[in-house]
């Protein structure tokens, strides 16, 4: 996060920076940079499935349970809004390596459209939670025997959605950065790589969704 | 090859003067000083505290301060004294001046980056500042749950927040430090040429960038269990306090490497100068540090031998830790070779090379004891492990960086420091520190728990001792910031190369000016080459 | 005591394993250290820069002696690994005359009590020649028993049962230590171990004020009082299984699997009964979470372990050196018999 948002930064002063010798050489060291914060991402959310895993393991009841609560419609249209904008993010690279402008600025702002949409339908998701009880903490509620299983269920829930969708928002934030600077004609296909970057960010934040949404809302629903 | 000259010429530092050259400075080498002024404060913050510990321990009563403020007082202790010096201390500065010198590269990759994890980290450090103003926190750095998330009064939630923002200055550092050794190394500089502390930090990043997270989510859900009431660890709720400590140390075993590998890189560059000899076995200690990095994440289990995991578990971690002693003893041994047939001269950072071979062989040896399952059962959470750990991150850290920050201060700044006044602090250490810690290794046996305030009459004479050894390192330490100081103005003038050495970093003056190298340096040789250094000086 | 020891008491059958083992590693420290600080100094002293542009030799690569320094220490570590995992399973496996006793910690204190009902705070007086095994719990955050003397040491968890075992050798008063940090008043969290010879720890037992309720007694009165014997009757019921016998036992539970009838799985049923159901019956059973502390919980345990174990064995609290035991009648026998 802090990464590409430096690197944003880093595209006011020309093309190419005083530490390197050629662009390319530029070009290699950001994707590098990337794919080793996106490795550093991959252990972070790796803390938080094994504790799902681990839990899942000594509460698999509770955790069906707490499952069968969550709205798998609602789960199921945000996995779609995610991989549509994993398309218009993966195409805004592609209008970044070919200097079409105009496109890129729309299909970044696409994306961003995309991500607001998702984070607007978890934000209902979250509230109807709140509506029912089922917020971890002292208004929790849930007639079960499995009552405090589904609770930790919840817990896991709400941090590991919780954690992604602070990813989206980082991301959205960075779009909001990238657009104007799209706009403004400061990305060329000699200097696209700001945006590739950032395509891998964006692609992360979406395949975490891809494990979540399976793992949260599907497994052992039936 | 640039040849080193010696007249006044522009460098880094006489390039431009003011406030705000310094604070939004992208050149590696200001930022790096930067960390060392910020390092040394918390260096300073976290020694005092530990001499009040120290003061306290000197009666077995509990009469120098209250329970509640020695638990916060070994709690900020460890908190500073890991997350703000011994992390960042020799890659954020020392290899952040070296490393790109080092590459003949003439920055980092990532220059703001570098630039924006020193304001990360002073953020942290800022609200570790804060939460010591507001009263601090007493939950052990290690932070272990029931206790943080339920039972303690104390700003556990701001002090997690302080170590997972440091997290990310470390993380931004690691990232920096991986691309440029990849992308940023001169012509003909070839993974086998690098010096072994480029070795050493890359090992080092590479542990950074995948356990730094681990603590980070879990820092994460602690906070969240007690901002927010997500009761993740909750044992009422079916929640499994064991679950946070195998998190939590997932990270924090790896983080010891954090810690000493960047140290064990500075000693191999120290060995090979003060000998001029080329490190024996070059391949073998560059793999040990590799080994050391891979092998560190597969033993974080061996604190948890008595936490009531099962017995089965204990003998794969128990098992996994042996393997850790045999990159490490490759090293020492290796060392230790390279020393044979050398030319060996005795300046300050040798010193601190043979102290540091000296206690990180018993270091590292204790630490075979604690992985000797039957042994740990006994002296887990006592005086032997507290001794242990400072063999290694006092003992072996901390005297890896003053010798390499004795070796390259004048690079660092263009002077020599003075030669006597250095010997003495470096004998101080070695003797205060031998002297504070080695009685706690049977204290330790004899049964004395950690983190005690008030402790049985018997235990009092080594106790003493130990606290009386402290003066003495306090005063070892004391001495190099006054004279470090002091030679930045009055020392001698440094050439390009006072130690005769051979590496990059020798090759350009003292200090370098802002983009190091006046043209980028093509390598054709291996590393530590004395014996061509001398065919062409001859 | 001395003034200023050196080197811990020993006071149990692992204390002298343990002790072989420090030493032989303290030895094979010693041997290691002098010989790299002797090649240090030997080498330092003898290739002494003689002339400032002198440089070192070209002796910087062997195979043979990397092979060398890393298949020894490797051998020696593995040596250590087998050892130490030797003393780490005697000093964690129980012998089966175990008798047991019960610990809970809790901010910041020790509460133990014996199979004969005593209860102590802190101090737990113990007999001499008699393996000894503690099940114990924590009320609130993570704690951790050491007894120095006894070399042996183990956490405490909130929720869940560890176990400690130990044989005292010799009588005498040792330490007691919490070793988890577990707040404000960690370091008093301390006591005494009294270990007797077994006449004097019999008079000691005979001592107290009035004649204690033994565990199982007293959870025989909570298992009628909680009502728990309108379902697991003796002869097992639709509504819930015959608990005689069960102790020890592999279970069968609904929706496949098996478990382990201990003390983990005796605790987890009563106070969330949902969680693994035995097979053939539907979780009905309410749950006594909240409404049953951790001493009755040891108590209700311990009643349901007198009720029979597989192996036939002697009840805990019974035979074994104890004559006098109050309330140590054969359990088993009078299990059908007090049941309405």
């Amino acid at each position: 996060m802090m990464h590409a948002d430096t690197h944003a930064a880093a595209a006011h002063h020309g093309p190419l920076q005083h530490q390197f010798d050629t662009l390319e050489q530029q070009r290699d060291a950001s994707t590098l940079g990337m794919w080793v914060f996106v490795a550093q991402e991959i252990m972070f959310f790796g803390g938080l499935f094994t504790a799902y895993v681990v839990y899942r393991f000594l509460h698999p009841e509770g955790f069906i349970l707490g499952s069968r609560q969550l709205d798998v419609v609602l789960g199921g249209v945000n996995t779609a809004v995610l991989i549509l904008s994993s398309f218009t993010m993966a195409m805004a690279v592609w209008s970044a390596q070919t200097g079409r402008r105009k496109l890129l600025t729309g299909f970044l702002a696409g994306t961003l459209l995309l991500g607001t949409v998702f984070l607007v339908i978890k934000y209902f998701e979250y509230a109807e939670k709140f509506q029912h009880h089922l917020v971890p903490g002292a208004s929790f509620h849930f007639a079960s025997p499995f009552a405090h299983s589904v609770e930790l269920f919840f817990a896991l829930y709400f941090a590991m959605t919780g954690m992604h969708a602070l990813h989206m928002v980082i991301g959205a934030g960075l779009l909001l950065w990238y657009i104007p600077q799209a706009w403004k004609g400061r990305f060329t296909p000699e200097y696209s790589h700001p945006v590739e970057i950032f395509g891998l960010y964006w692609h992360f934040v979406d395949i975490v969704w891809i494990f979540l949404f399976p793992l949260l809302y599907l497994l052992g629903r039936n | 090859m640039t040849v080193a000259t010696m007249t006044p010429r522009t460098n880094y530092l006489n390039v431009a003067f003011g406030v705000k050259s310094w604070l939004l400075t992208r050149d590696h080498k200001r930022i790096a000083l930067l960390y060392l002024g910020a390092v040394t404060l918390f260096f300073v913050v976290g020694g005092i505290f530990a001499g009040v510990i120290r003061l306290e321990l000197l009666t077995p009563e509990g009469d120098v301060v209250t329970p509640d403020i020695y638990n916060r007082l070994f709690t900020m202790h460890g908190i500073i004294m890991i997350f703000f010096f011994l992390i960042p201390a020799i890659p954020a500065v020392l290899g952040n001046f070296m490393l790109p010198l080092m590459l003949g590269a003439k920055d980092l990759a990532f220059p703001r980056i570098n630039l924006a994890s020193w304001y990360v980290y002073m953020l942290a450090g800022c609200l570790g500042v804060w939460v010591l103003i507001r009263g601090g926190v007493d939950t052990g750095w290690t932070f272990y749950v029931p206790f943080s998330t339920i039972y303690s009064n104390t700003h556990v939630t701001l002090a997690a927040l302080a170590g997972f923002i440091a997290g990310f200055s470390s993380i931004m550092t690691a990232v920096n430090f991986i691309v440029t050794t990849h992308r940023m190394r001169a012509p003909g500089l070839d993974w086998f040429r690098l010096p072994l502390f480029v070795w050493a930090l890359y090992a080092t990043s590479v542990v950074i960038m995948l356990a730094t997270p681990v603590l980070a989510i879990s820092l994460v859900m602690i906070m969240l269990e007690r901002s927010l009431g997500l009761g993740i660890f909750d044992p009422a709720l079916g929640g499994d306090p064991v679950l946070f400590q195998h998190l939590f140390w997932f990270y924090s075993h790896p983080a010891v490497y954090i810690m000493i590998l960047p140290a064990l890189g500075v000693i191999s560059e120290l060995v090979a100068a003060f000998a001029r000899k080329r490190v024996f076995g070059y391949a073998f200690v560059a793999f040990s540090s590799m080994a050391i990095a891979v092998l560190g994440f597969l033993v974080w289990g061996h604190h948890m031998f008595v936490s009531g995991q099962s017995l089965y578990s204990g003998l794969v971690f128990s098992v996994l830790t042996m393997l850790v002693a045999i990159p490490s003893a490759i090293k020492v041994f290796n060392w230790t070779a390279t020393l044979y047939q050398g030319s060996v001269s005795y300046e300050t950072p040798m010193l601190y090379v043979l102290g540091f071979l000296g206690l990180f062989v018993i270091g590292g040896l204790t630490g075979v004891f604690l992985a000797t399952l039957g042994l740990d059962v006994h002296v887990h959470d006592t005086y032997f492990v507290v001794a242990h750990f400072h063999y290694i991150m006092v003992g072996g850290t901390l005297m890896g960086y003053l010798g390499g920050l004795h070796y390259w201060w004048p690079k660092m700044t263009g002077r020599l420091y003075p030669e006597l006044w250095a010997k003495l602090a470096a004998l101080l250490v070695f003797v205060g520190f031998n002297l504070t810690f080695f009685p706690q290794f049977v204290l330790g046996y004899l049964g004395m728990p950690r983190r005690y305030h008030v402790y049985p009459p018997e235990f009092q004479v080594l106790n003493v001792l130990s606290s009386a050894g402290s003066t003495i390192l306090a005063a070892g330490y004391l001495l190099p910031m006054v004279y470090l100081l002091w030679s930045m103005r009055y020392g001698r003038k440094a050439g390009a190369n006072p130690w005769g050495a051979v590496g990059l970093e020798w090759e350009t003056s003292s200090p370098p000016p802002t983009f190091n190298f006046d043209q980028t340096p093509v390598v054709t040789h291996e590393a530590y080459d004395y014996r061509r250094k001398e065919k062409r000086v001859a | 005591m001395t003034d200023f020891p050196l080197f811990p008491e020993a006071a149990s059958t692992v204390a002298g394993q343990v002790d072989a083992l420090y030493l032989f590693l303290v030895a094979v420290s010693a041997f290691f250290t002098v010989l790299i600080a002797a090649s240090v100094v030997y080498c330092a002293v003898r290739f002494r820069r003689r002339d400032p542009d002198e440089v070192g030799g070209t002796f910087h690569a062997n195979t043979l002696l990397e092979v060398t320094w890393t298949i020894i220490p490797l051998g020696i570590v593995l040596f250590v690994f087998f050892w130490g995992a030797r003393v780490f399973f005697t000093q964690y496996k129980a012998p089966a005359d175990a008798v047991e006793y019960t610990a809970i910690a809790k901010q910041w204190m020790w509460h133990f009590q014996h199979p004969e009902g005593q209860r102590e705070i802190n101090t737990l007086h113990v007999p001499v020649g008699q393996p000894i095994k503690i099940t114990m719990i924590s009320q609130d955050v993570i704690h951790s028993l050491f007894l120095p003397a006894f070399r042996v040491k183990q956490d405490v968890l909130p929720g869940r049962y560890t176990q400690l075992w130990f044989e005292a050798t010799k009588p005498g008063s040792y330490h007691l230590f919490c070793t988890e940090y577990c707040g404000t008043e960690h370091a008093q969290m301390i006591g005494q171990v009294v270990a007797m010879e077994p006449e004097a720890y019999e008079a000691w037992l005979a001592g107290g004020a009035g004649p204690p309720v033994p565990p199982v007694e007293a959870g025989r009165e909570l298992f009628s009082q909680l009502l728990c014997d309108t379902c697991h009757l003796d002869a097992g019921g639709s509504r819930g299984p015959s608990l005689v016998g069960l102790y020890g036992e592999t279970v069968a539970l609904a929706g496949g699997g098996t478990v382990v009838a201990d003390d983990g799985y005796l605790r987890e049923s009563i106070l969330d009964p949902a969680a693994r159901i035995v097979e053939g019956y539907q979780p009905i059973m309410p749950s006594f979470q909240g409404q049953i502390g951790e001493e009755n919980l040891f108590k209700l345990i311990a009643y349901v372990k007198s009720l029979g174990a597989p192996q036939a064995e002697p009840p805990a609290g019974d035979g074994q050196p104890r004559t006098s035991v109050p309330g140590g009648e054969p359990t088993t026998t009078d299990t059908g018999e007090s049941r309405p």
